[in-house]
């Protein structure tokens, strides 16, 4: 690491060459390969030489500190360059034993057109509706797409936006791409939808409201969990969601209990015994609907069944909503105190709901023209990657592998180090990528066998080192060999 | 810890050598060519340091004559602007180096053909009978322009300037390429033509003083810009027509060959011989 000598509080020094740029905050030096981030004398990734038509100068910066018992360092591709065109071996392939195998590691970064985030964002909120254009700056930059369970998803970048539409769009979705990537903070809008500002591993902010709790369940689920805990307190329980509403006395749960019908009534579709779907409009209300007053989801009282006098309690589905109400002789709901007993529970849907989140995962084939770099026969490696001989990284963050052709994978971009993804003007995505085998399954796919170096050789320069991930992607358990 | 000047050869036989900012692609042909490329390491082992020793002369306009020889390349560069527009040695220094060393490996013994390309700025040697042939790409990748150089043009460098290079511009020339006599004297007027192609205060381009970003560029408090918003097509071709009327006075005053201007899509060329304009 270069000590940076501080001059001023927001001003380094750097003292990586002779010329001793002295260099704001946020800003690159001279050569655009060191910057300042935060104080902190940083190593960019060595890009501009790829568009420049010159191969990058292989350049380690990046250790990895793969394992936090041995602390044996996992080199990642992270400031690695790579090498243009593809033929020609990756920047680093590097070898050492690891518990009496010898381990290859190749190391390069790949230029990805292929490539997007999947945005889960945690709410249930509405953010607009499932195929909508999601937005930065106007361009469109992906869509949104299936809702999970308690989360909303979006599905941003790709060929499609990198590539096929116009000049700004490929330029916006790339910027995109690499501040969700490389953790930081991007303002999205959704057609006909919200504006969110999100970033991984934080809060969503949705049409300027901090996103707090994930739901517990939904209302029907809800009531599942807590009618035991509810059943005594109040004549019945209405748990507002807006995917399925809950009502007590009429559910399964309800019933089991011994729960009378209230006649209290709701509006929407019921799908079973006190389920309900659409009792309003998605939105930035109660459970995720429109509703700030809860009763307007309910329907007039049926006067068979209501009795003055029944209480009623209704809550979210992240308990941050309540109210307590009792019918009074015409059988219309007053709102009352909420008592006690019904205060706690609220506080207990809350506790029960975990922090809601922004998760970006970086997905991206690697099925093209970066297997050269390996192998003098490409698919060798995409099979060795199906026969779970080679392990495949992502900045050394365990990347999942899609089951089908070609090395299509997935990493939460948590798991990366600091700034470990860059950009082409082309415009594409630079992502470091490892791939890791014993070395006599590296031989024996047509791997570039003259050009391994021992790890120790190349871990002599400046380095960085990370936090440590779960498991170290040598890990024999990682092998199809090893199990 | 301090980086050392750093050497790679390409797979396909061009040298590769990094310092600091510096960074060098090489090639050479003809009997001398090992020669030439060692000729060329040995230069830059120690360049970066001379320059380094006369930066805060190089930083200001030229007025004393430096004493290093790069130095004094990019002095003499920026010297015949300096009358007309704010301009230091600075605005040549990329092309001065490509032209040190390419006149130590011309000087190693007999070649064909050589270049330094240093950063998209090159130093051009050739001898009867050899063409170096360029292309330049916009800042998406995109082809702007190609063209063939003989001897007997008369051009020894071929320069590159605009908002796609890590080098701070007054104005908003999204890529300007020169053709000089020299490689210096193509960097400093491809610097000055892209500052030329400009839309002086216009609304959508945002501009913020040099030191704010480089606290010791050789700028200073100068507005550079680091935005250029929505702009009308006439009003581009207005910004092009600034640079273009820019690049015939330089051509007049022989200080360049000719010059390709490109912004948001359009493309200007000023050429001393139409063979040139084949874009």
């Amino acid at each position: 690491m270069n000590s940076p000598d501080p001059v001023a509080s927001d001003k380094i020094r750097c003292d990586a060459c002779p010329v001793l740029c002295y260099i704001a905050e946020g800003r690159a030096g001279a050569c655009d390969r060191y910057a300042n981030q935060g104080g902190q004398l940083v190593r960019l990734d060595p890009l501009t030489a790829i568009e420049r038509g010159a191969p990058a100068v292989p350049f380690l910066e990046c250790g990895w500190d793969g394992n936090p018992i041995a602390s044996r360092p996992f080199l990642t591709a992270v400031g690695a360059g790579t090498t243009y065109p593809d033929y020609k071996p990756a920047p680093f392939i590097v070898s050492e034993e690891v518990e009496g195998v010898e381990m290859v590691t190749v190391v390069t970064e790949g230029i990805f057109s292929y490539c997007g985030v999947k945005v889960k964002i945690d709410t249930d909120r509405h953010i607009g509706p499932e195929r909508a254009l999601v937005r930065a700056g106007g361009e469109p930059v992906g869509h949104v797409t299936t809702t999970e369970y308690g989360s909303k998803m979006l599905s941003l970048g790709g060929v499609e936006h990198l590539t096929g539409g116009g000049k700004a769009e490929g330029r916006v979705t790339c910027e995109t791409l690499l501040k969700l990537c490389n953790k930081e903070e991007v303002t999205l809008e959704v057609d006909e939808g919200a504006a969110m500002t999100i970033r991984a591993g934080t809060a969503p902010v949705i049409d300027g409201k901090p996103e707090a709790l994930m739901r517990v369940g939904c209302g029907s689920a809800a009531i599942g969990m807590f009618a035991v805990q509810w059943a005594p307190h109040a004549d019945e329980v209405i748990v507002v969601d807006d995917h399925i509403t809950g009502v007590l006395s009429e559910h399964q749960a309800g019933r089991m209990l011994g729960l009378e019908p209230t006649g209290i009534r709701v509006k929407g579709r019921r799908s079973t015994p006190g389920r309900y779907f659409k009792v309003a409009e998605p939105g930035a209300g109660w459970g995720g609907t429109n509703v700030s007053d809860p009763l307007d989801i309910l329907l007039p009282a049926d006067k068979r069944k209501a009795k003055p006098g029944m209480t009623l309690f209704m809550v979210s589905t992240t308990g941050e909503d309540s109210a307590f109400f009792r019918l009074d002789e015409d059988l219309l709901p007053r709102e009352e105190e909420i008592p006690p007993a019904l205060v706690a529970s609220a506080e207990r849907v809350r506790e029960n709901c975990e922090p809601a989140l922004v998760s970006v995962l970086f997905m991206a084939g690697a099925g093209g023209s970066l297997r050269a770099g390996v192998t003098e026969n490409p698919v060798g490696l995409t099979r060795s990657v199906r026969n779970a001989l080679t392990q495949v990284t992502i900045g050394g963050a365990p990347a999942y592998l899609w089951p089908g052709g070609g090395i299509t994978v997935m990493a939460d971009v948590l798991e990366t180090p600091e700034n470990a993804f860059g950009y082409v003007p082309t415009p594409a995505l630079v992502a470091p990528v490892e791939f890791t085998l014993r070395r006599e399954d590296f031989v024996a796919l047509g791997g570039h066998a003259d050009r391994i170096r021992p790890v120790s050789e190349v871990l002599g320069g400046a380095k960085r080192v990370s936090a440590p991930v779960a498991r170290d992607p040598r890990d024999r358990r990682n092998f199809r060999w090893g199990a | 810890m301090r980086e050392r000047p750093q050497r790679a050869v390409f797979p396909d036989g061009r040298l590769g050598l990094r310092h600091g900012p510096i960074e060098l692609v090489i090639g050479a042909e003809g009997p001398a060519r090992a020669a030439a490329l060692e000729a060329a390491e040995r230069r830059f082992a120690t360049i970066l340091e001379e320059l380094v020793a006369e930066l805060p002369l190089l930083r200001q306009p030229p007025a004393a004559l430096p004493e290093g020889p790069t130095a004094r390349r990019m002095w003499a560069a920026a010297r015949p602007h300096a009358a007309r527009v704010f301009v230091t040695p600075m605005a040549a220094v990329a092309g001065a180096v490509a032209e040190e060393i390419l006149a130590a490996m011309v000087a190693s013994g007999p070649l064909v053909k050589a270049y330094v390309n240093d950063g998209g700025d090159i130093a051009l040697h050739l001898e009867a009978g050899a063409t170096y042939a360029a292309a330049i790409r916009g800042l998406d990748g995109s082809e702007l322009g190609r063209f063939t150089i003989r001897p007997e043009d008369g051009i020894g460098g071929v320069a590159t300037s605009g908002r796609g290079g890590r080098s701070l511009s007054l104005g908003i020339g999204e890529s300007v390429t020169a053709l000089a006599a020299t490689a210096a004297a193509a960097d400093a007027a491809a610097t000055l033509l892209a500052n030329a192609v400009d839309l002086p205060g216009h609304k959508a381009i945002r501009r913020v003083p040099a030191r704010d970003l480089q606290p010791d560029s050789d700028l200073g408090d100068r507005p550079v810009t680091v935005e250029v918003g929505p702009i009308t097509e006439a009003e581009a071709d207005e910004a092009l027509a600034r640079g273009f009327a820019e690049a015939e006075w330089m051509r007049g005053a022989g200080l360049i060959r000719g010059a390709l201007l490109h912004l948001r899509g359009r493309t200007r060329i000023l050429s001393p011989d139409p063979s040139l304009a084949d874009a």
